[in-house]
């Protein structure tokens, strides 16, 4: 178990170092460089010199919103038409119009919160063109977000190119990485093919349709880009996505590698590799004590079949055998630790504490967090640390030699309240009418706790779920659907603005009374100020789900 | 580089956009799906869904894709909360603190029939993520050897030889040390023994 947890959790580390030197080299190349300018060429046939020239800010956040506009409406016509597209062999109808919008925003924003399953509902077509599409162009969204922040902080008036950024994210990073991960999962038995639903006649000669399709190239970019979205309905718990132990490896690997690349990335990019250091440690600190809570939690048997006769080693509901015990829990605390959302094993059958791992790392996002985007929510902590360092000396709060001030602060602000104002103002509306609590799938805490981390989830744009929750009406669609929206745009257009605010300040000369933030001293304080915000924010609701459900398991 | 924004800028911008977008559809994906299904050719058994034909030729399931048995020659699957739909697979999602887990158990208990005393491998009687495990645990294969037995008019030791045949898909997870056993092809090597 423990080499288990080496292996899920190290191996990427050690991976993160040189991919993040790579990403670097690749998204942000020096301008004389022969990849610079042949990269520059190409993408100027394509697009002209809009695509190349230097953008400030709010240029490139208006290209960013653009793009991401068109993104939406793309996939919302590829959906919407998918009865009448190619690549359709089992004959997938129409889709309803929430789940279409809710599909997209899903999509659209890297949340892949999936209120279809895939084999029922979606085309071939849908898939890969829309969807899939989507997970590429989403995840270099994020990782051109952190990219332009990291420039700004480093003291640039300019902070790249949109649409160079997103071009050079989707080619020549997550392309590479996802064509490489997918042969290894058709090695390792995941299903690539073209053909239809297999029909197999069983041994005990009922019929058995077994649906299949190009689910390795899907599955690689889900699990790398933080996105999570499955080709079937249980995600990575299904055979077909997930045949084996080794397979289960690899994915769990593919889903923390990029965010903690991208780590390393902002380092150099902003150059200052210190301060990367002290980040990543805070993250991994954090991981490492999600994980061991999950796995604790979950080795527990699960109550309901206390005194039953029944031999049992720990809490098996909705879990596969092939990935050894533990798997799951491990699993969990990693996909929500970084805003992937994908599962090998149903969160809603967790034992009511492992449950609650999961929903704290949607609550914290900053560990290690979706591609970018995690480090930009970690940002704004850093922000609120400096700050509060800043009153407690008595100085003038500083970030990266420039000063933190009534702006800066009032932005840092509104963005760290946005994600709790989306989750407890839902959750409220849904679980006090019967809007939510009449599509729980479990009664009482537990029923709480499945609109508590649905809300959860599509404000952190994770996208995992308790899947007994009914939401698949129009409500849950529309909700969720605006929740995602809000959850991922403000997150990123507020830092930016804080980043672009600090980089038109003079800066200030390091002196001896400069407030270090490439300390372990500075990491404490990050540690404690995104520990202390949120347990502030969340413990209430905590207590009053997963909390108040483990204490009422009391069976008769 | 200009700092202001304007009516013109937006189209400009929206124009690009949309000479970017077909190209990373293009690319993204076209050619990488491309790319993947041709390489996956080189594993055409694992990429067409490790389908398992009967000597005539007819699929009688998928490697790892778990079916349902009920007849007592059989070993049973794990059970499913979709009844072994691979066309539309999915999990309890009861909570394992609620009563409503604790009467499902309950339930899935009597066909074992239960002698005082005797319990049984947990895996037997909680349902798995996808309701399509392939797998019991080599305690599960072990605590059904004896129904099998009996109704295949075999003995138990002829049983457990089969289930540790290694063509019967028996498969120990590494790092962990558990044995697990793949259902279908157990229940085919039994097939095959008394054909």
């Amino acid at each position: 178990m423990l080499l288990l947890f080496l292996l899920v959790l190290i191996v990427p580390a050690l991976l993160s170092w040189p991919l993040g030197l790579a990403m670097t080299r690749l998204i942000d190349p020096a301008g004389e460089s022969g990849y610079s300018r042949c990269s520059a060429r190409f993408f100027s046939k394509i697009g002209g010199e809009a695509v190349i020239e230097e953008q400030e800010w709010k240029r490139y956040l208006l290209s960013m919103m653009i793009f991401n506009v068109l993104m939406f409406a793309f996939v919302a016509i590829v959906l919407a038409m998918q009865q009448w597209l190619p690549l359709n062999p089992d004959g997938k109808g129409a889709l309803e119009a929430s789940l279409i919008f809710n599909t997209v925003a899903s999509f659209v924003t890297n949340t892949n919160l999936q209120h279809y399953s895939g084999e029922v509902s979606m085309s071939y077509f849908s898939q890969l063109f829309g969807l899939m599409w989507l997970q590429f162009v989403s995840a270099a969204t994020g990782v051109s977000a952190l990219a332009a922040l990291a420039r700004a902080l480093g003291g640039k008036k300019t902070v790249g190119n949109y649409y160079s950024d997103l071009m050079r994210t989707t080619f020549f990073v997550l392309l590479p990485l996802a064509l490489f991960v997918a042969l290894l999962l058709v090695a390792g038995g995941v299903p690539m093919t073209m053909e239809g639903a297999a029909v197999a006649h069983t041994l005990e000669h009922a019929t058995q349709t077994i649906a299949r399709g190009p689910v390795a190239a899907m599955e690689a970019i889900k699990q790398l880009g933080t996105n999570g979205g499955g080709w079937f309905g249980p995600n990575s718990a299904h055979p077909f996505e997930n045949p084996s132990f080794f397979t289960n490896i690899l994915e769990c690997i593919s889903i923390v590698l990029i965010p903690m690349a991208t780590v390393w990335m902002f380092g150099r990019i902003t150059g200052r590799m210190r301060d990367a250091v002290v980040i990543f440690s805070v993250m991994m600190a954090l991981l490492v004590f999600k994980a061991g809570a999950a796995v604790w939690f979950e080795g527990a048997p699960a109550i309901a079949l206390s005194s039953l006769p029944v031999d049992v080693v720990s809490n098996l509901e909705g879990k596969e055998l092939r990935f050894g015990s533990g798997a799951g829990a491990l699993w969990a605390a990693v996909t929500t630790a970084t805003s992937n959302g994908s599962v090998n094993c149903m969160h809603d059958s967790l034992n009511p504490l492992t449950g609650l791992v999961p929903l704290v790392g949607m609550w914290l996002n900053v560990v290690f967090g979706g591609v970018g985007v995690g480090l930009i929510n970690m940002f704004v902590f850093i922000i609120v640390g400096v700050f509060i360092c800043g009153m407690m000396v008595g100085r003038t709060p500083e970030y990266f030699g420039r000063k933190v001030e009534t702006p800066e602060m009032t932005l840092a602000l509104l963005t760290l309240l946005v994600h709790p104002a989306l989750i407890l103002g839902s959750t409220a509306l849904f679980a006090a009418t019967p809007l939510g609590a009449a599509t729980v799938g479990n009664p009482g805490a537990h029923g709480f706790t499945e609109i508590l981390y649905e809300f959860s989830s599509s404000a952190a744009n994770n996208g995992s779920g308790f899947a007994g929750l009914g939401n698949s009406s129009i409500p849950w669609n529309i909700a969720t659907g605006i929740v995602m929206l809000l959850g991922r745009y403000i997150p990123i257009i507020l830092p930016l603005a804080i980043a672009g605010s600090l980089a038109a300040k003079k800066p200030v000369p390091v002196t001896a009374g400069t407030f270090r933030t490439d300390t372990l001293l500075f990491g404490i304080i990050i540690l404690g100020s995104v520990v202390f915000i949120s347990a502030l924010l969340f413990l209430p609701v905590a207590v009053l789900g997963p909390v108040a459900d483990h204490l009422t398991a009391i069976i008769h | 580089m200009k700092t202001t924004l304007s009516f013109g800028d937006l189209s400009r911008q929206f124009a690009v956009s949309l000479r970017i977008l077909p190209v990373t559809v293009a690319i993204c994906s076209g050619l990488y799906t491309f790319i993947t299904l041709l390489a996956a050719q080189i594993a055409p058994y694992a990429s067409s869904g490790s389908l398992i034909r009967s000597e005539k030729g007819e699929i009688v399931g998928s490697e790892l894709i778990g079916q349902q048995f009920s007849r007592h020659e059989y070993f049973w699957s794990r059970p499913s909360a979709v009844s072994w739909n691979a066309a539309s697979a999915g999990a309890s999602n009861l909570s394992p603190a609620s009563l409503a887990m604790r009467q499902k158990t309950e339930k899935l208990l009597v066909p074992f029939a239960l002698k005082k005393g005797e319990k049984i491998p947990a895996d037997l009687v909680t349902a798995s993520g996808s309701g399509l495990d392939p797998h019991i645990s080599f305690a599960a294969a072990k605590f059904q050897a004896p129904r099998v037995a009996r109704a295949r008019g075999l003995s138990i030791d002829q049983v457990m030889a089969v289930i540790n045949n290694p063509e019967s898909g028996t498969i120990t997870i590494p790092l962990l040390n558990e044995s697990l056993v793949n259902v279908l092809h157990l229940n085919r090597s039994l097939d095959r023994l008394q054909k």
